[in-house]
């Protein structure tokens, strides 16, 4: 965290996924709305938020794995994407450059191919390596960087256990040399005790490699774990966006504050002292999101003003992000 | 003291596999008072579904209970046969299911659902029945029952049909509850209110709940008492309190150790546990955590631990703490 650089950057990203109907009655899930966030060089930003609210699709959309709907994406300075002037990049010598670990480790690995050649998918596409056997040595070298070793290189995936696979992902993320990876969940299928380890090896890598992050998870106290800053988004819009300590000890949005009195503190003591702020009601559709500011029909300081306006997503102390209409009123 | 529920001693149970038999219950004992609200923690493949499962003889074949007594509310469970289950399920012991968008049947109405509990285990006609049903709708804090109960679970959140289940459920006022992981498919604000839920509903009908889930926070907030499984024992069982500030077994302490605390300024670095659950195909031969313990001694890999009791409620499986009460007579004599 040396340098202050800019390493991705999204301005106002609009996702939509068309659902039905024909024509003028064409219906939009708006799965990402007019996001904007910058990741700085060899930090880790954070995306926490409800299945649903578009954490999901902000890194995948990022990665141009889905063409935006609108809005502009740099990555290292360069224009990848601008809606508006019809400028989409090739991505081919990105993708190097930027990679994913997806959620589902049994979803996510091919079950016909061997792990030694998922592995090497990356370096063949790239033309990475010289000859054979620097591909060999290069697919043992990642797999024992990850902590597998080398005779897994021959075996199939569904003779792995859930967090070895999520290894197996990680190292195929890797195998490229990427300076940004997006981690879409990787840890949210595994069980506690294998979670504290690949959570570890992501710390690791990150000061090996230099490693920029995008971490996405519906758990809070794991993203805030390995985050420097983090970021809430609720219904496809960022609600908050702060230093990671800042948004647990001073959160500002209502709904940050809901989230974070809502998890269950595994400390009997504060567990039983702690007063949880229990929202109402269900996350609405985002086939039809509510107008102005979309947590208002779930917010306990919701008026008028919330219905008409749409709230500004601004900076109200030090890189301290908001988007409410009502922060003097929060308490 | 209030009165015994549920008795589990010396609970064996295996699932006869092509591949072998996998020890998935290795000697499983507790028992429950009416109105307790126990947690049971373990990792996946620790057997805590397991053994909810088998006291409603839920057993999926190829499993089979091959030892130990299991004692429900004046029921033998182990020579109990089908028909005699059917009586029980439902009406003195029901179960919550984790995922609530697979346990609904989806051709059915919500109020069909419930009504098909009521009539089956009560003499209520279908009038009373059917208000039955909107009265458990309400309990559960569903608005607008009437329209719900013609609903069909599709046309429901998730929130809403984990509500539903919940309603089903209760519909006969069972004596004991048991929760399958109630909330690990919902969002976090959602199962706050899930929790809170069940809390209530816990305070104002008096039943015992069996919580199975491997988020410490949520036994933390809700549960009286812990069991820790792992490789099909319970390897400590003890207070929340006890599990939490005393913990005994090398496991727990791992346990709580790998949670990412939320309230701390400092970057820590997290302690998982090393090494990957066991293969209860070929379990080891000694205590089943040993070759992920750190604190691993010889006669762990080769023999099982005794139980130790650290307090009236609180005992664990581990040689360390024989070693820690052996040393401690010594020095006493």
């Amino acid at each position: 965290m040396s340098e202050n650089k800019t390493l991705v950057e999204v301005q106002h990203l609009q996702q939509y996924f068309p659902a039905g109907g024909v024509g003028k009655n064409r219906k939009y899930v708006q799965a990402v709305d007019d996001v904007s966030f910058a990741i700085r060089k060899g930090e880790t930003l954070g995306l926490v938020g409800e299945s649903g609210c578009g954490k999901t699709t902000t890194g995948r959309t990022l990665l141009r794995l889905y063409e935006p709907t609108g809005g502009k994406i740099y990555y290292d300075g360069n224009l990848l994407f601008d809606k508006e002037n019809k400028i989409a990049v090739d991505m081919l010598p990105y993708r190097r450059r930027m990679q994913i670990v997806f959620q589902d480790p049994y979803a996510s690995l091919d079950p016909r191919m061997t792990i030694g050649d998922i592995v090497g998918e990356g370096i063949d596409i790239h033309h990475l390596a010289e000859n054979e056997k620097d591909r060999h040595d290069k697919i043992i070298a990642l797999l024992e960087r990850v902590g597998l070793n080398s005779e897994h290189a021959n075996r199939y995936c569904h003779e792995f256990s859930g967090g070895q696979r999520q290894r197996v992902g990680i190292a195929r993320a890797l195998a490229v040399n990427p300076e940004f990876i997006v981690c879409d969940e990787p840890v949210s299928a595994l069980d506690v005790s294998i979670q504290a380890q690949v959570v570890n090896m992501f710390e690791d890598l990150q000061q090996e490699m230099g490693l920029t992050y995008l971490f996405i998870a519906h758990d809070l106290s794991v993203v805030k774990h390995i985050s420097n800053r983090i970021g809430v988004m609720y219904l496809g819009k960022m609600v908050e966006l702060a230093d990671s300590f800042e948004l647990i000890a001073h959160s500002i949005h209502p709904y940050t504050r809901s989230l974070i009195s809502a998890i269950p503190v595994a400390d009997p003591v504060i567990a039983r002292q702690s007063k949880r702020i229990v929202l109402q009601g269900d996350v609405p559709s985002p086939l039809n999101p509510p107008s102005g500011c979309r947590f208002r029909t779930r917010c306990p300081y919701a008026d008028e003003q919330c219905a008409n306006e749409v709230p500004e997503f601004k900076e109200v102390s030090s890189g301290h992000w908001a988007a409410c209409h009502h922060l003097d009123r929060v308490k | 003291m209030s009165e015994k529920i549920l008795d589990i001693q010396e609970e064996r149970l295996s699932f006869f596999t092509p591949a072998g038999e996998v020890k998935a219950l290795n000697g499983v004992s507790f028992a429950m008072n009416q109105g307790d609200v126990l947690g049971i923690v373990g990792e996946s493949g620790s057997g805590k579904s397991v053994t909810a499962y088998s006291v409603m003889g839920l057993t999926a074949y190829p499993g089979k209970l091959v030892g130990g007594k299991v004692w429900f509310n004046g029921h033998e469970i182990e020579n109990m046969k089908e028909k005699d289950f059917r009586k029980i399920r439902g009406n003195e012991v029901s179960i919550i299911f984790q995922d609530p968008m697979t346990s609904l049947n989806p051709v059915y109405t919500i109020g069909n659902q419930i009504v098909e509990v009521i009539r089956l285990h009560t003499n209520k006609n279908k009038a009373e029945s059917w208000a039955r049903a909107k009265e458990l709708l309400e309990l559960v804090g569903i608005n607008e029952p009437e329209k719900r109960l013609k609903q069909y679970p599709h046309e429901l959140s998730g929130g809403m049909r984990q509500r539903v289940m919940i309603a089903i459920a209760l519909a006969c006022e069972p004596k004991l509850l048991i929760a399958d992981e109630p909330t690990t498919a919902l969002d976090v604000t959602i199962q706050a209110q899930i929790l809170e839920l069940m809390q209530d509903l816990r305070k104002k009908l008096g039943m015992s709940i069996i919580m199975i889930t491997h988020d410490l926070g949520v036994v933390a907030s809700m549960c009286e008492k812990i069991a820790v499984m792992y490789a099909g024992h319970i390897v400590e069982y003890g207070t929340t309190d006890e599990i939490f500030y005393q913990p005994g077994h090398e496991y727990t302490k791992g346990l709580i150790n790998s949670i990412p605390k939320l309230n701390t300024a400092e970057h820590e670095r997290l302690v998982p546990i090393e090494g990957t659950p066991v293969d209860l195909l070929n379990p080891p031969a000694g205590c089943p955590f040993a070759p992920r313990c750190k604190n691993c001694m010889k006669i762990c890999l080769s023999k099982m631990p005794p139980r130790t009791e650290l307090s009236d409620t609180h005992y664990t499986y581990c040689w360390l703490q024989q070693k820690a009460e052996f040393e401690k007579g010594e020095k006493a004599e």
